[in-house]
């Protein structure tokens, strides 16, 4: 995984900057406003995609992606002054973020097209939590929803409680009879400070706390988190501990597909393919729990490899939910495939443009599921997966079918790459001890969740504790899409388009 | 599909026997519940779930409840879509400060006699997101609980373990 790429553009023009050291393993430059603007207008034309966007007491930082050259890097540039020019002014799929970054830090986005605040709901005892924190003095006016004009038109509010077992958000539909004709997210009720919380927290306690950003991606949060802090600090971690991550980030995926499977047919009224799709989950997390302790895999990646190594047992148990996955699901694929009613619900539903996916940058099944084929797995890629074969799936329709089948080629993958992990686990220790720098290093990771794209970056002070870390989740480019896919459905459609997107509340509000 | 539902009607059911009900769970909740509440309600509870800022973990597992392994309904628990019909709040997460006050109306809209069974270490306590601006820290902290079932995620067997130990008390 080089850093240094001569034909990328994005290099080219981040180069201007000044280069930050000591960070790991993609390169970090303190630009000014002239670059910031260069960075903001390849955003704007497509050449690179927002990977992140996130801010400090006087500093925002931007990573971007090329697409041809692979190359990620960051772009920082000091704001003095208490403002930034708005990336989201010319790229909207940083909107959000930029309305978090001066929610939490307080460094606003001048000329932003949307000024409202975003994660702050106006309850916290304190404004600006990462930045300089102020005690509010007067109270924030009722959140202003946009307004909607036109003949016939009615509102349906929708949480933050909602009716389902699911995380709390706020929907406010606007419908033209059973039409939607605008879909308004309200969110951030879910909020816990988590980026507050790991300010000076020590790599244990941290790893804990980024491991809960999103429970069913813990696995992957975990992962991300430990290979940012293993760039960091330059630690090599045994090599069965890489096999032994990926063993377990394939079965978190397994599991979650199964169960998106199963409750996106649910939703169309099909209990039957939940049904057994749930005991194919049930069965993935027994054996999680057998080989590793837990049903959800939580605190078994860290820093330095993992805390639990396979036990004997371990492969014979493997095998055989392998065994058992192969002789269950294809009958329910089949099942899916053949039943015209519940086709008739998926198929043609929550359409998405595949322009604005490509715009948004928009990672995991629902990019997959609009020709998008980035795959963080693949590119910039981490160990193992460089030396395993697997496809990543690729559909074009962008719709609710779309996304169910390309989960349905993932867990076929996942179980391809869960035998080859098997065959060629190496053996030796699973656990290494952490490289100490004694000075301040700053590390980046991505990492391929179920979900998408889970970036983690972080800056360790010299007493190794955590100085900044900053978890962005892939539904922060997700979450505006559905806003986009549910247009022109009928509001009854919108539960199996929500969960088509399954994303994550607490991962994006943080 | 006949096919894979002939199937499943010849198969032995895949569902657990039911556990014990948690011994540490009875004693919490003790003898605080009436002899009428138990009458009017009989063996059935209507369970609504509330998630005050969990990280969705607790949700897998309380989903997992409904699976063919736990069968959750056959002890007379179901999960319904409104507090206006709920008996048992189950409340997740360290209530953040943005979800308090959705938190305090979902129990003021439940109709009495209701229980508040707070699950996770968050619900008890915060867990590992306690202390900072933005949580409240702990379940019992903004509504009364009566019974805590603690774990992180609690397994569906706890869960398992702490319900039934409440339908003993209310039957």
């Amino acid at each position: 995984m080089s850093a240094t790429n001569t034909n990328s553009a994005l290099l080219t023009v981040l180069g201007v900057g000044q280069p930050v050291t000591g960070h790991r393993p993609w390169s970090r430059f303190v630009v000014t406003a002239e670059t910031w603007n260069a960075l903001l207008a390849g955003l704007a034309k497509g050449r690179w995609s927002l990977l992140g966007l996130w801010g400090e007491p006087g500093m925002v930082h931007l990573a971007a992606h090329e697409f041809e050259t692979g190359t990620p890097g960051i772009g920082s540039l000091p704001c003095s002054a208490g403002e930034f020019p708005s990336v989201g002014r010319w790229h909207p799929p940083a909107q959000r973020l930029e309305r978090a970054i001066a929610d939490l830090v307080g460094l606003q986005p001048a000329a932003g097209p949307d000024l409202r605040p975003w994660l702050d709901h106006g309850r916290w005892p304190l404004r600006h939590p990462l930045g300089a924190p102020t005690t509010p003095t007067e109270a924030l006016p009722p959140y202003p929803f946009l307004p909607t004009e036109g003949e016939s038109l009615h509102q349906i509010p929708v949480g933050p409680v909602h009716a389902g077992i699911i995380e709390p958000g706020h929907f406010r539909f606007t419908a033209n009879g059973e039409a939607v004709v605008r879909l308004e997210e309200r969110l951030g009720y879910v909020h816990k400070g988590i980026e507050s919380l790991l300010n000076g927290a020590s790599l244990e306690r941290a790893a804990r706390l980024v491991g809960r950003v999103s429970g069913d991606s813990t696995v992957a949060y975990a992962l991300a988190f430990a290979r940012a802090v293993e760039a960091a600090t330059e630690t090599e971690i045994p090599a069965r501990a890489h096999w032994l991550r990926a063993l377990m980030a394939e079965l978190e995926r397994l599991a979650n597909h199964c169960g998106d499977i199963g409750a996106v047919c649910n939703d169309a009224a099909f209990a039957l393919m939940l049904a057994h799709c749930a005991v194919l989950r049930e069965q993935v997390l027994r054996a999680s729990a057998a080989c590793f302790g837990h049903r959800l895999l939580m605190d078994c990646v860290v820093p330095g490899g993992v805390a639990v190594d396979l036990p004997a047992d371990g492969v014979p148990i493997l095998r055989a939910l392998l065994a058992e996955m192969r002789r269950a699901f294809p009958p329910l694929v089949e099942l899916y495939d053949n039943t015209a009613s519940l086709q008739d619900r998926t198929a043609n539903t929550g359409t998405l443009d595949p322009t604005l996916v490509q715009q948004f940058g928009c990672g995991g099944v629902i990019g997959r599921a609009a020709g998008r084929a980035f795959d963080a797995r693949r590119e910039p890629g981490y160990p193992p997966y460089d030396q395993l074969e697997f496809e990543v799936p690729v559909r074009r329709e962008s719709d609710v079918n779309a996304r169910v089948w390309i989960r349905i080629r993932e867990v076929e993958q996942s179980l391809a790459l869960i035998e080859g992990i098997l065959e060629r686990l190496p053996s030796g220790p699973v656990r290494g001890a952490l490289n100490q720098p004694g000075r301040l290093v700053e590390g980046m990771a991505l990492v391929e969740g179920f979900r998408g794209d889970i970036l983690v970056w972080l800056r360790l002070a010299a007493d190794g504790t955590v100085a900044r870390c900053h978890p962005r989740d892939p539904s922060w480019f997700q979450w505006p899409l559905l806003e986009a896919a549910i247009e022109g459905n009928i509001v009854a459609d919108f539960p199996l388009c929500n969960k088509s997107f399954n994303c994550s509340y607490s991962g994006h509000d943080l | 599909m006949r096919k894979l539902l002939l199937q499943n009607g010849w198969r032995s059911p895949l569902t657990l026997p039911a556990p014990a009900p948690s011994e540490s769970a009875l004693a919490e909740l003790g003898a605080q519940v009436d002899r009428a509440a138990r009458r009017r309600l009989g063996r059935s509870l209507a369970i609504r779930e509330v998630d005050a800022g969990s990280c969705n973990g607790c949700e897998l597992e309380i989903h997992a409840l409904n699976n063919a392994f736990y069968d959750l309904e056959r002890f007379g628990f179901h999960f319904v879509a409104s507090p206006r019909h709920a008996d048992v709040l189950l409340v997740t997460g360290p209530v953040t400060v943005n979800m308090r006050e959705a938190l305090e109306r979902t129990y003021a809209a439940t109709p009495d006699p209701k229980w508040v069974v707070a699950v996770g270490d968050c619900g008890r306590d915060g867990g590992v997101f306690a202390g900072g601006y933005a949580c409240v820290g702990g379940v019992a902290e903004v509504i009364p609980v009566d019974l805590h079932i603690p774990g992180c995620p609690p397994n569906p067997m706890q869960l398992l373990e702490g319900l039934l130990a409440l339908l003993q008390v209310v039957r």
